[in-house]
């Protein structure tokens, strides 16, 4: 076996830190666009908080998974997700220009400032809430995330062209989920009916535009959320008739505030353990 | 490895038959034995049980670490840590995959483990009780894990010895991910090396035992030995252990707890005392202190998963019959 000692001694650490140093990022005239600043990073821990509330949740089904396929495959989702926030809870970081980092960010902040939607910090319930709560939100990701291939900021594009290849396989598997356990079983199915009947009044926040959305659209770094929403419709009568499940006939966006601060209770349960080292261990390095 | 006291009888040379004769002369020229060969049976029954044993140790082992996956204090810890227990079920897949080649389902296997007929590792029924013991598992679990995987890459079974192959590459890199976690910590905080001490002196004994009991306590293993599916005896394995794990300890600084564990120039190998095998079998018992748990969070896990697999299937057949019509009407 090697020595394990070798590993991040300070000879090595600096090497990997000259590494990343190195590869330079694009210009992008809205990273210092002060007039934007507020609204751009608002926005920003939008996309970073609904892929790390998202990706938390996903996290906690780890070794309780219904079969071992499915344990790895959300373990793998709630990855990608982890990986989507640090991204964008970087950019954040770098666009309010405070000194913080995307841990700052994540770690540091309370409820009322975290800005991801309410249905992605419901609880987990079952697994026809946890793959409809995903299938919801990973149509309208990747109409999102397609939209902001055409970004006015280079930076936002270049994360977005990553994280769209991962979320349209999110997309394709819990397509294909709700179609299935839809159309399986009597249970299978009231289940999935069950849980799109509770989220549905959740899923309007997704498209509930505000000053925020229409600054970022203005500025061309993101689409006007009103025209995402023909897109996710289609995505989601498609699946639904497939899967032979029923729209709920009650409005969509009953649920909205999460991107404003005003949370479920959930949240701050989320936020207790997952911020507990950094809060209980001030300035420690992990 | 994760298997302990996996028993096998067997025939002295004597009184072997020419097929059983001849299996052994092929595992002796060093052949691998592929899933459509004549084996014996008990040949077949303790490769089931021990390979069984070790997929059940990579399932219930994520939970120990799952336990800290909403707790990682950075997102990059976090993303390693849900990376790392994702191996382990991935480890199970190909384990449970190998071992169907034996002829036992996985569904047979996980009825076993969930009525207590199988066991897994004793390791996994300790708790985590502070983010060190995530650098410990790795360090230490999976440390010792490695010692017994390595030379099984050499069994004669080839689906299992080609499955290690793959699980010790990510083993080996789990191990130094927990011997980085042990790193900033032992060089941290005065409570963060406070934390990585108290990891060590939970962890040490029982990573110890992952080994087994005694080679002098250990009757069983001559058979497995001969069959190449055991490469080695318990008490060399554990002397290995030791000798790579104590200097890594000193390098960071915590102090191995153990008195005795001295270096002993005459043997060239590290002195150390025998863990607490009273408690090691107490545990195998049922009693540690994590037993109850976590086989209740696997049997709950399958039988609230009951509806997602049954719908599954449900759906897989009716997506046939509606193959089958298709093809039906098009004749």
């Amino acid at each position: 076996m090697p020595s394990l000692p070798d590993m991040g001694t300070p000879d090595v650490m600096a090497l990997a830190r000259a590494a990343a140093d190195a590869q330079p990022h694009p210009h992008d005239p809205h990273v210092a666009d002060l007039a934007l600043r507020p609204a751009f990073f608002d926005w920003l821990c939008r996309m970073g908080d609904n892929a790390l509330i998202l990706g938390h949740r996903l996290s906690e089904w780890c070794g309780h998974g219904p079969a071992l396929e499915e344990d790895i495959a959300l373990a793998n989702t709630a990855l990608d997700l982890i990986g989507h926030a640090q991204l964008w809870l970087g950019l954040a970081a770098e666009v309010e220009g405070q000194g913080r980092s995307a841990d700052d960010l994540a770690f540091l902040r309370d409820t009322l400032k975290f800005r991801n939607v309410k249905l992605v910090e419901l609880p987990n319930g079952d697994m026809a809430v946890t793959l409809v709560r995903q299938f919801l939100f990973d149509a309208w990701a990747f109409g999102m995330l397609k939209g902001l291939a055409t970004s006015t900021s280079p930076r936002v594009a270049g994360i977005a062209a990553k994280a769209l290849k991962e979320v349209s396989y999110h997309l394709e598997r819990s397509s294909d989920l709700v179609v299935r356990l839809g159309d399986g079983t009597g249970e299978s199915h009231a289940r999935m009916q069950d849980a799109l009947d509770r989220l549905w009044p959740y899923a309007g926040e997704l498209f509930a535009a505000d000053a925020v959305d229409e600054a970022v659209a203005a500025a061309g770094i993101a689409p006007a959320l009103a025209d995402l929403k023909p897109d996710w419709q289609r995505i989601v009568d498609e699946v639904l008739a497939e899967a032979t499940l029923t729209r709920p006939e009650v409005r969509f966006d009953v649920h909205l505030g999460g991107k404003q601060g005003r949370h479920t209770e959930h949240l701050g349960y989320i936020l207790a353990p997952m911020q507990f080292l950094q809060r209980a261990y001030p300035g420690a390095s992990w | 490895m994760y298997a302990q006291m996996v028993k096998s009888e067997g025939t002295a040379a004597a009184e072997m038959s020419p097929e059983e004769r001849a299996f052994q002369d092929r595992i002796d020229r060093g052949e691998k034995i592929e899933p459509r060969d004549w084996m014996p049976d008990d040949y077949r029954k303790t490769l089931i049980r021990q390979m069984g044993q070790h997929a059940h140790s990579e399932i219930v082992g994520q939970l120990p670490e799952g336990n800290w996956i909403t707790r990682a204090p950075t997102l990059e810890r976090k993303a390693i840590l849900l990376a790392k227990v994702q191996d382990e079920a991935g480890h199970g897949l190909y384990l449970y995959s190998a071992a169907e080649t034996l002829g036992v389902s996985r569904d047979e296997l996980f009825e076993k483990l969930h009525s207590g007929a199988m066991k897994y590792s004793s390791i996994f029924n300790y708790p985590t009780l502070t983010w060190a013991d995530m650098g410990a598992v790795g360090w230490l679990v999976d440390g010792a894990a490695i010692m017994n995987q390595v030379p099984l890459q050499r069994t004669s079974y080839g689906p299992y010895a080609r499955a290690m192959v793959r699980i010790c590459k990510e083993e080996s890199f789990h191990q130094r991910q927990g011997y980085a976690i042990m790193m900033k910590m032992a060089q941290g905080t005065p409570e963060q090396k406070e934390m990585a001490q108290d990891a060590l002196n939970r962890f040490w004994g029982s990573a110890l035992m992952m080994f087994g009991p005694s080679d002098k306590d250990s009757v069983h293993s001559a058979r497995s030995m001969a069959w190449r599916i055991k490469m080695n005896t318990n008490d060399e394995l554990r002397q290995k252990f030791v000798d790579e794990t104590v200097p890594q300890a000193d390098y960071l600084g915590l102090t191995v707890p153990d008195e005795t564990c001295v270096w002993n120039a005459e043997r060239g190998h590290y002195d150390f005392a025998d863990p607490d095998w009273e408690e090691f079998f107490e545990v195998l018992k049922g009693n540690g202190p994590c037993n109850a748990e976590r086989l209740q969070a696997r049997r709950d896990a399958w039988e609230n998963g009951a509806w997602f697999r049954d719908g599954l299937n449900a759906y897989a057949g009716k997506a046939a019959a509606r193959r089958a019509a298709a093809a039906l009407a098009a004749e």
